[in-house]
């Protein structure tokens, strides 16, 4: 089986510092996989733990540095990866990232299974990608898996989270499926997970190799675009107390919950 | 030329209509004024369990036209038919907008539906105008609610997802003689690969739906064990709420993660949050920090919740809550 997990690099959001500007200062900004791509991640390896023919590779879009992330992939177990590179993918939106990664899968993954994404990225939070690829791949898709319970002659049961409880559903491979957090821990990597990671060769793949079109990536290949990007306004500060007693404490609360 | 406001009307389980139709319901009244007092239509699946009820509510709700696809193979939502039939409803009408909540459903029919139609989605969007141009304009929330962000779709439709209790639901009921028109369908060519085996309901710790709560009291590790959670809920149900928790608390079992609010949890919007020894972690505050009022209890007057709270109590919650819950008790 064929495995194909989509991570993506993001800023991490506890770390974010502003410039004078209002605006988010990236330099220095610490990178991290975004974390529901580590339960894809996982979701992918405890796959290859329980079949033996399992093979993953992960592959991302975005910068040249972007391949960090890759090797850290590898690094817990996963066989190979790529990434998506070339300046002309510079501005995509959801729906030209969904092109332009279903097409790097086509052309790069030799019978594609399963592909697993993480349920939504931090920075951009949309959980748009996953459907898109899905569209232009033409593969089923089920979005807020929270586990797989079964692979068998081609059919994968899952369990989706609702608002009100868990599905159950099947889906006939190939699919994708887009992660929630799970209620197991991503795997860490191992001495020897870092001296192959260091040493797997990691190939860039451009527009070239893609058989996409200029017009149908990036910014021009985007039907949506920013108009404007402000911080939000900053919520005054609260009123905090320090109770002498309970009934003091109690009486702030009902206060608050009447008022 | 592309007319006109469509809103998916989703229901639940049980054909009842959810909430955030009735919200996106009052915007798109906003919008279509200034749209030249365009049409605001409807598309709603329903297997006729609860259909006159519906169209009773969404003739109050200032819809000018419902758009019906009823039979039986659509009571249980399935992403292949649904999504089909929404396409070929908005190749038929063309609408200018097409506007969905943001629920679990909403998430994954609208960018399945906008890939398909190759247009633009805004996703989870706080606020939508129309700007001087006349388009769309969908404001949201970006890096954890760090920075928003106002989108514009260059194709028709333009599609936003919204957040469900964020815009206001109508007020005073705007009655329209609405035109309902059942809509026929072929799901015969539908290649349906994905199949619905069975539902199982949460077992959340309280009655009150999290996502629907007007009022969540959540835990955190200062919770310390279940018993500090058994406050939690005792609380909760005095005040007809809903128990959350922070990773922290889901962590150390002390509650199911689909009651996880935060960045890998749920985001909430009640009218008031009660956060009982949670440290509040930007990584938990994104989750929650629209709520209409924060009450927090810490014992850690440095506690970044205090931060986001309206009103912060640095006390101890074993003192507090016991208290707290003997005095609702009267
Ligand atoms: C990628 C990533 C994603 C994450 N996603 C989420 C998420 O979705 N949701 C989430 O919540 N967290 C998330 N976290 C974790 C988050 O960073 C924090 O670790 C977590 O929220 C802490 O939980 P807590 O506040 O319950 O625990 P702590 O940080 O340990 O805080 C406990 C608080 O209780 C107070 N306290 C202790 N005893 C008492 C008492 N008797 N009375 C009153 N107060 C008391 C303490 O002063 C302290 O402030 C994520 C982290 C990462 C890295
Ligand atoms: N640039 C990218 N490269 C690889 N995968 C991505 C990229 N953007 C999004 N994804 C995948 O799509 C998921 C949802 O992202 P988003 O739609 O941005 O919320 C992520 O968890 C990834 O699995």
């Amino acid at each position: 089986m064929n495995i194909a997990v989509c991570v993506k690099q993001v800023p991490d959001t506890a770390d974010i510092k502003w410039t004078e500007n209002n605006t988010i200062q990236r330099e220095g900004l610490e990178s991290i996989i975004n974390p529901f791509d580590m339960y894809a991640l996982e979701t992918a390896l405890k796959l290859k733990d329980e079949f033996k023919s399992v093979n993953i590779t992960a592959l991302t879009m975005g910068p040249p540095q972007a391949e960090e992330i890759i090797r850290k992939s590898i690094a817990i177990g996963i066989n190979d990866g790529f990434v998506i590179t070339d300046k002309k993918f510079a501005g995509a939106d959801t729906a030209a990232t969904g092109r332009t990664i279903a097409a790097a899968i086509k052309e790069k993954i030799k019978n594609v299974d399963l592909v697993l994404c993480g349920q939504f990225a931090t920075d951009g939070d949309t959980a748009q990608t996953g459907p898109a690829i899905s569209v232009n791949l033409n593969y089923p898709i089920i979005t807020y898996v929270k586990e797989i319970l079964s692979v068998k002659n081609n059919i994968i049961t899952v369990k989706k989270e609702v608002e009100d409880g868990m599905e159950i559903l099947k889906v006939k491979l190939p699919a994708v499926l887009c992660m929630l957090k799970c209620d197991y821990e991503p795997r860490r990597p191992l001495i020897d997970g870092f001296k192959t990671a260091q040493k797997a060769d990691i190939p860039k793949y451009g527009l070239e190799d893609i058989g996409l079109d200029a017009e149908q990536v990036g910014f021009k290949g985007s039907p949506t675009y920013v108009s404007k990007a402000f911080r939000p306004e900053q919520k005054q500060c609260g009123d905090i107390f320090e109770p002498t007693n309970t009934d003091d404490a109690i009486n702030k609360i009902l206060e608050a919950l009447n008022g | 030329m592309a007319k006109g406001i469509l809103i998916y009307a989703q229901t639940d389980r049980n054909d009842f209509l959810q909430n955030v139709v009735l919200e996106l319901a009052n915007t798109a009244q906003d919008l279509s004024k200034k749209l030249d007092n365009c049409e605001v239509s409807a598309i709603l699946f329903t297997d006729g369990t609860n259909l006159e009820e519906n169209k009773n509510i969404l003739s109050k709700n200032g819809f000018d036209k419902v758009y019906i696809a009823n039979s039986k193979d659509l009571k249980q939502y399935s992403i292949e038919y649904y999504s089909k039939i929404v396409v070929d409803l908005i190749k038929n009408i063309e609408p200018e907008i097409f506007l969905i909540g943001a629920t679990t459903q909403g998430r994954e029919l609208a960018p399945i539906v906008a890939t398909t139609l190759n247009t633009g989605l805004t996703a989870d969007c706080t606020n939508l105008d129309i700007n001087e141009k006349g388009q769309l304009a969908s404001t949201r929330p970006t890096f954890g609610g760090n920075l928003m962000a106002t989108i514009l779709c260059k194709n028709y439709p333009q599609m936003a997802t919204v957040r469900p209790k964020v815009l206001k639901k109508t007020e005073t009921s705007i009655i329209k003689n609405t035109i309902f028109e059942e809509i026929s369908f072929d799901l015969s060519t539908v290649d349906k690969k994905v199949e619905f085996i069975e539902f199982l309901p949460n077992k959340q710790l309280s009655d009150v739906r999290i996502d629907e709560a007007e009022i969540i009291v959540a835990g955190g590790k200062g919770m310390k064990n279940k018993e500090g959670f058994k406050l939690l809920e005792e609380l909760a149900k005095l005040l007809g709420g809903s128990v959350g928790a922070s990773r922290g608390a889901v962590d150390m079992k002390l509650a199911d993660s689909s009651v996880q609010i935060g960045q890998t949890g749920k985001t909430v919007v009640p009218k008031i949050y009660i956060a009982c020894g949670i440290s509040g972690a930007i990584q938990h505050t994104v989750g929650m920090s629209s709520s209409e009022k924060i009450i927090a209890i810490n014992k850690d007057k440095n506690a970044p919740i205090f931060k986001v709270a309206d009103v912060g109590i640095i006390g101890d919650v074993f003192e507090i809550l016991p208290e707290l819950i003997k005095k609702l008790k009267g």
